[in-house]
C-alpha cells in the first residue's frame, strides 16, 4: 500500500500530540545539557501547525503539507530547532514534489532529504550528539527495509525504531554541536533533546502509515 | 519561583509593550511581528544595524536600538532566538538603501535564524553582512563545539559599529569595523547563582551556597568548571587570568574595560570587580581608556559578573565617544 496526503496530515496531528505528551520530558532532557526550552519550543511550533492544517485545501499534495509544516515551524519554534526541523521539512516537501501517492522508495526519498537538509542547516556529523543521529539510522533503516521489499508501512516502522535506539545511543556520547557542546565531557550520560523529539515525530509517521494500512484493509 | 509576571507566555510582549511606552521619543515596536525599531528608521542612505536574540539578556538588544547603535532588534522568546520572519521584516524596516548589518551572537540558534533570514532579506533584495560575535573565551576549542559564545563583546561591537554606520561609513566599513572589534574583544563570567526561565519555572542549574560556576555564557548554561566560592578580588583575578592571554593583552595596550552584571548582582559588587580589574590592569601595564560598568548583558536575575576587554585604537575611542542615544546608553547628544 502506499500512503497519501491524509498520511501526511495524520503525521503532523500524531507528531503535534506526541511533542504536546512529551513536552516536559524534552525540556527536562534539554534542561540537563541546553537551556531547557526544547520541549516548549517544538510544542508551539506543533500547536501552531496543527492550526495550519485548518486552512490546507482538500485537493493538498503530501508536498503541500509538508511545506505548511515547514514553514509554520520555521515562524514558530526559533532557536536552534525551528531552522533545522523547518529544513529538514521543507526539503521533505520538495521531494514529494508532483505525487500524490507515496511508495516505499517515496517515502525513503522523503526522510534522506530531510536528513539531509538538517545536516546542511546544521552542519553536524553523525556522532555528535545531534538530531542527526535519530535521523541518518532510520534514513539506513529505511532505505534496507525499501530495498527488500517492504511497504511503506514497515519502511516507516524500520525508520522509527532506528530513530529510537539512535536517540537512546547519544547518551554516552560528548557534544560537539550546539549549546551542550560547551559541556564538553559533562554533556556525556544525557540523552540529546533533539535526537529524542526526532524520533518522536518519526514515530508518528509509522504510526500515521499503520493506521492508513488498517484503515485500507478493513 | 516569584516573578513580578502576569503569565509566562506574556513575559516578551508585556516587557515590550512597556519599553515602547516608556521610550516612545527613541523607538517604535511593532508587536506582531515583533521588533522594536529606531523611532526615524529607515534612515535614508545609512546601513542598517540588526541584532538580536533570545529575551532574558535585557538591556540587550532593545535597550541599545537607538541614534548611534542598533537600527533594530528582534527580541525572541526568552533565552530562545527570534524566528527568521521576524529578522526579516525588521532587516526590511530598517534598509535605507545602504544594505543591513546583522550581528548575531555565536549561538547555535541564533545563527541559524540569522542566516536563514539573510537568506531571505537577500532574495527580496536587500544586501545583508553578517558578523558573528564569539569573544567568550571560556570555549576553548571550536573543532569540539560550536565555537566561542558571543557574549559582552556583541554590546561593544554594537556600539562602535553603529557609530561608524551614523558617520555615514558604508556596509562593507561597517561590517570591516564589526568585525575587527569582535576580533579585539574576550570576555569570560561566572555566575553565583542560576536564574529561572519563566516558562519552565526551574532553576537552570544548581549551585551550593559556597560554589561558583566559572566560564558560564548567557543563558544560565553550565560553564567550564564549579569552583569553591572566592572573594571578589581572587574571582577577579580568575576571570582576567583566562582573559589576558588569550589575545594576548600586552603592556602598552589601551583598552576599554566593562564589568558587567548578570541581572542578580548589585552594581556596588561590580564597582568592587571593576576596583580590582582596574588595579590588575594597571599592575600589567595596560591602559584602560574607556570603561563601561552595569548591567548590559545579563541571564535574567542571575547573580554573577563577565569582564570583556576590548584593544582600543584611536578610532575606536572616536567611535566609541561619539553621540548615543538609547534606552540604556545615552552621551553627547
Amino acid at each position: 500500500m502506499d500512503v497519501d496526503s491524509n498520511w501526511a496530515t495524520d503525521w503532523v496531528r500524531r507528531s503535534a500530540d506526541a511533542v504536546a505528551a512529551h513536552r516536559a520530558d524534552l525540556t527536562a532532557l534539554d534542561r540537563a545539557i541546553g537551556d531547557g526550552d526544547h520541549g516548549e519550543n517544538l510544542h508551539r511550533g506543533y500547536q501552531a501547525a496543527l492550526a495550519a492544517l485548518d486552512g490546507l485545501p482538500d485537493d493538498s499534495t503530501p508536498a503541500d503539507a509538508l511545506m505548511l509544516v515547514a514553514t509554520t515551524l520555521i515562524s514558530n519554534v526559533g532557536g536552534a530547532a525551528g531552522p533545522l526541523y523547518g529544513t529538514a521539512f521543507l526539503k521533505a516537501s520538495g521531494a514529494a514534489q508532483g505525487l500524490d501517492e507515496l511508495g516505499p522508495a517515496d517515502v525513503v526519498a522523503i526522510l534522506t532529504a530531510a536528513r539531509d537538509g538538517i545536516v546542511l542547516r546544521g552542519k553536524a556529523q553523525h556522532g555528535e550528539k545531534t538530531m542527526v543521529d535519530a535521523w541518518t539510522p532510520a534514513v539506513d533503516a529505511a532505505a534496507a527495509a525499501a530495498e527488500s521489499g517492504s511497504d511503506v508501512r514497515d519502511v516507516l516502522e524500520a525508520a522509527a525504531s532506528a530513530a529510537e535506539q539512535g536517540a537512546a545511543d547519544t547518551e554516552p556520547l560528548v557534544a560537539r554541536k550546539g549549546r551542550a557542546s560547551y559541556l564538553g565531557e559533562r554533556s556525556a550520560g544525557h540523552r540529546d533533546p533533539g535526537a529524542e523529539s526526532s524520533a518522536l515525530v518519526l514515530r508518528a509517521a509509522a504510526e500515521a502509515a499503520a493506521d492508513a494500512a488498517e484503515r485500507r484493509d478493513t | 519561583m516569584k516573578k513580578l509576571i502576569n503569565a509566562p507566555e506574556d513575559v516578551v510582549a508585556e516587557s515590550m509593550a512597556g519599553f515602547a511606552a516608556a521610550h516612545a521619543d527613541l523607538v517604535r515596536v511593532v508587536p506582531e511581528p515583533l521588533y522594536v525599531v529606531r523611532r526615524d528608521a529607515p534612515v535614508a542612505g545609512k546601513v542598517g544595524l540588526v541584532s538580536g536574540g533570545g529575551s532574558g539578556h535585557e538591556p540587550l538588544h532593545a535597550g541599545y536600538v537607538g541614534f548611534g547603535m542598533l537600527d533594530a532588534a528582534v527580541p525572541g522568546a526568552v533565552f530562545t532566538s527570534p524566528t527568521p520572519d521576524r529578522i526579516l521584516a525588521a532587516t526590511q524596516a530598517v534598509d535605507g538603501g545602504a544594505g543591513v548589518l546583522h550581528i548575531v551572537k555565536n549561538y547555535t540558534g541564533d545563527v541559524l535564524n540569522f542566516e536563514t533570514a539573510a537568506d531571505l532579506a537577500a532574495a527580496n533584495g536587500i544586501e545583508v553582512r553578517s558578523v558573528v560575535t564569539d569573544d567568550d573565551v571560556a570555549v576553548k576549542d571550536s573543532l569540539y563545539t560550536a565555537g566561542r559564545r558571543g557574549t559582552g563583546g556583541t554590546v561593544l561591537v554594537e556600539r562602535i559599529a553603529g557609530a561608524a554606520a551614523e558617520r555615514g561609513d558604508d556596509l562593507a566599513q561597517v561590517a570591516a569595523i564589526a568585525e575587527g572589534v569582535n576580533a579585539d574583544a574576550r570576555s569570560m563570567g561566572v555566575a553565583l547563582t542560576p536564574c529561572i526561565v519563566p516558562h519552565s519555572g526551574e532553576p537552570s542549574f544548581t549551585l551550593a551556597e559556597d560554589e561558583m560556576e566559572f566560564g558560564i555564557g548567557i543563558h544560565g548554561e553550565p560553564g567550564r568548571e564549579t569552583l569553591p566560592l572566592e572573594p571578589a578580588d581572587r574571582v577577579v583575578d580568575r576571570l582576567l587570568d583566562a582573559i589576558l592571554p588569550d589575545l594576548p593583552y600586552e603592556r602598552g595596550d589601551r583598552v576599554l574595560l566593562m564589568a558587567n552584571g548578570m541581572g542578580g548582582t548589585p552594581l556596588s559588587e561590580l564597582y568592587i570587580v571593576y576596583r580590582r580589574a582596574a588595579e590588575r590592569l594597571a599592575e600589567e601595564g595596560i591602559e584602560v581608556a574607556r570603561s563601561l560598568v552595569g548591567d548590559q548583558i545579563t541571564a535574567l536575575e542571575m547573580q554573577g559578573c563577565a569582564l570583556t576587554l576590548l584593544r582600543l585604537d584611536d578610532e575606536r575611542i572616536e567611535l566609541w565617544d561619539a553621540p548615543v542615544q538609547t534606552a540604556s546608553l545615552r552621551w553627547g547628544r
